[in-house]
């Protein structure tokens, strides 16, 4: 048995939709329905897919920024929602750190980089100023920053220094899981490998895990030991990703590759068709019936309006669709 | 094809270094002569004890209403002139700058605090305290001011006190309405999720996160009323709900001249244009200082 880090069983996260003045609930829109993930210690999981499919949503839960709607994470095997304020403060909050997107918000404009960094130190532990002086240097050098830029201020850096800055204050307090929410999507292309290799070199160094969130496919591949592909608040495709990069199962996940990928034209002359989809993903707040993708899917069967798939258990991977339904 | 951008950029960029030249100069004029006279007349109203040439409250029966230096029959005794009982205008003027001035920066000082730490905690923690705050505000601020400061002068009898006491009983709600609005925006910015994740406590993000991010708009909402608070001041001297007599305040001394304006103008007029020059310079200084740190702000 893997030494499984975090577990997420069956999440479901509703918003309600509220109409006049009595707020009468006239709807939900299912961000995440239903969906179920492990963390192995020292690896990485990623959650893909297009905007909407509830991927932030699902991050922010870990976070506890967001209350579920039902559902069960585990933390090392507890219960994160059976924990007790204190044992929040003490066992989950600081071992569970983050990473933003847009590097420009994240950070206080009114403090200093020293400042920023401290945060997490002063708020959970008793270190003398001195000890947290050492420490936010310390930090600084890991994630490749000068120590004399401690005492500037989050405007006078690039955007990949501020995702630098973002990551020593994630790495703060020696946190076993670091949730990414789209780490490099806001940067450069030319930063982004230099970003992508500083989590990778910290990961191995300090056996941390990450829970990634991204559209982007390359990002994923390159950071990733095991994928979630989302669409509508469910997953649709999930595996280790060394496989389900060479052999992608399921139609939205063949789609997300193709669309990821340049087409040269020697592929054209092999015949290999780029996958477009056509339209926009549904709302939410009226799924489909059947299988969700149903409505832009390119192998669409009969079956696929009328009948919710099951998850079926194909090599490794763990797919949600009707084409694999005889194998 | 490149060469051509640069041919662009020569034509336009004289013009329009001209032009921001000139508003450049322009604008820092708002700033700077508003706060030179604000200054002035605050250091004016410390050193006023060795500025006055006359005790302000000293009657002199022999000398009434003496017009200014200036005019026929004025002396250079009394450079502003004398007033209905004979007191030196200018000398009750440096001293109700004393009055005037710290009446309206003490209740700046009170109403903003008060507002602030209202206007955050409604905005942070939103729900039913948020609820109960903005009503409470909505309340204060549909009452009548000039009502609760009669009512007050009443009960306390006129003073110092009486009359920074009206002013900040209501005055607060205006700054609790501004700073709420800027802490609901901040509330669900990214780096106060990012500190809750770091796991620091709502005390901590509200002062460390949320008050340093409402700076700007409060200082420029409390630069503009220090013209306003001087006025209300002046409003309820007028009226004599103010600063009880002799002691001398901008307003109480327009207000006692108002009977002689036909043959002693300079009585109400000195004190008015005072008040006059600190409302401007105040509202002048706001807008500058608004222009130049928050563009998004309205107008309260």
């Amino acid at each position: 048995m893997a030494d499984v880090i975090l577990e997420g069983r069956d999440l479901k996260k509703y918003y309600p939709v509220t109409k006049g003045l009595l707020k009468r609930i006239i709807g939900w829109v299912r961000a995440v329905d239903g969906i179920s993930f492990t963390i192995e210690r020292g690896k990485t999981l990623s959650l893909v897919g297009e905007s909407g499919a509830g991927k932030t949503t699902t991050a922010k839960a870990v976070l506890l920024l967001e209350k579920l709607t039902s559902g069960t994470i585990l933390f090392e095997g507890k219960d994160v929602y059976r924990f007790s304020k204190s044992q929040l403060k003490t066992e989950y909050r600081p071992r569970v750190q983050s990473v933003q997107q847009n590097p420009w918000s994240s950070m206080n404009p009114r403090m200093r980089v020293r400042d920023i960094i401290a945060e997490p130190l002063v708020v959970n532990t008793k270190r003398t100023k001195g000890q947290i002086r050492s420490r936010v240097l310390e930090l600084l050098d890991q994630v490749g920053l000068s120590p004399n830029q401690a005492d500037y201020y989050p405007h006078e850096f690039s955007g990949g220094q501020r995702q630098r800055i973002a990551v020593a204050r994630a790495l703060a307090l020696n946190p076993s899981l670091v949730v990414l929410d789209e780490p490099v999507s806001a940067l450069d292309v030319s930063i982004r490998a230099q970003i992508m290799n500083l989590l990778k070199d910290l990961q191995d160094q300090y056996n941390l895990s990450y829970l990634v969130i991204a559209h982007n496919l390359a990002t994923v591949r390159f950071m990733s030991h095991s994928v979630a592909i989302m669409y509508l608040g469910e997953i649709v495709e999930y595996g280790e990703a060394e496989e389900l990069f060479e052999r992608p199962l399921h139609p939205y996940t063949r789609a997300l590759i193709s669309a990821s990928m340049l087409t040269l034209p020697e592929d054209e002359d092999k015949g290999v068709e780029p996958i477009i989809l056509s339209g926009e993903m549904p709302s939410p707040l009226n799924p489909p019936p059947g299988c969700r993708f149903h409505t832009r899917c390119p192998d669409v069967q009969d079956i696929c309006s009328k009948e919710v798939p099951e998850v079926r258990v194909i090599g490794q991977q763990r797919i949600k669709c009707h084409v694999y339904a005889e194998q | 094809m490149l060469s051509i951008m640069p041919n662009i950029e020569d034509k336009t960029r004289p013009k329009i270094s001209g032009l921001s030249r000139r508003a450049h100069i322009m604008r820092s004029l708002t700033c700077i002569v508003p706060l030179t006279i604000l200054s002035l007349l605050v250091l004016t109203a410390i050193f006023a004890p060795w500025l006055a040439p006359h005790d302000p409250i000293k009657v002199s029966m022999t000398e009434r209403r003496l017009p200014p230096v200036f005019m026929e029959g004025g002396s250079t005794k009394y450079i502003l002139g004398t007033d209905h009982l004979g007191r030196d205008v200018l000398s009750r003027a440096i001293y109700g700058a004393r009055i005037s001035l710290s009446v309206s920066l003490l209740v700046i000082a009170i109403t903003a605090s008060v507002g602030t730490i209202l206007g955050i905690a409604a905005g942070y923690i939103g729900g039913r305290t948020e609820a109960f705050l903005m009503r409470f505000t909505d309340i204060s601020m549909s009452f009548p001011p000039l009502v609760l400061a009669m009512l007050l002068s009443v009960i306390l009898g006129p003073g110092y006190i009486t009359v920074v006491l009206a002013l900040s009983v209501l005055g607060w709600a205006p700054y609790a309405r501004l700073i709420r609005g800027e802490a609901l925006r901040i509330r669900n910015s990214d780096f106060v999720s990012q500190a809750r994740v770091s796991g620091a406590s709502p005390m901590r993000i509200m002062i460390k996160h949320i008050f340093p991010n409402v700076i700007n708009p409060l200082i420029i909402v409390m630069t503009m009323a220090v013209g306003f608070m001087i006025l209300a001041e002046a409003g309820l001297s007028f009226l004599g709900i103010g600063i009880p007599p002799p002691d001398p305040s901008w307003g109480s001394m327009v207000a006692d001249g108002r009977g002689d304006i036909d043959r002693a103008w300079w009585i109400t007029t000195f004190p008015g244009i005072l008040i006059g020059m600190v409302v401007m310079s105040g509202n002048f200084f706001g807008d500058w200082l608004r222009d130049k740190m928050d563009p998004r702000l309205r107008q309260l």
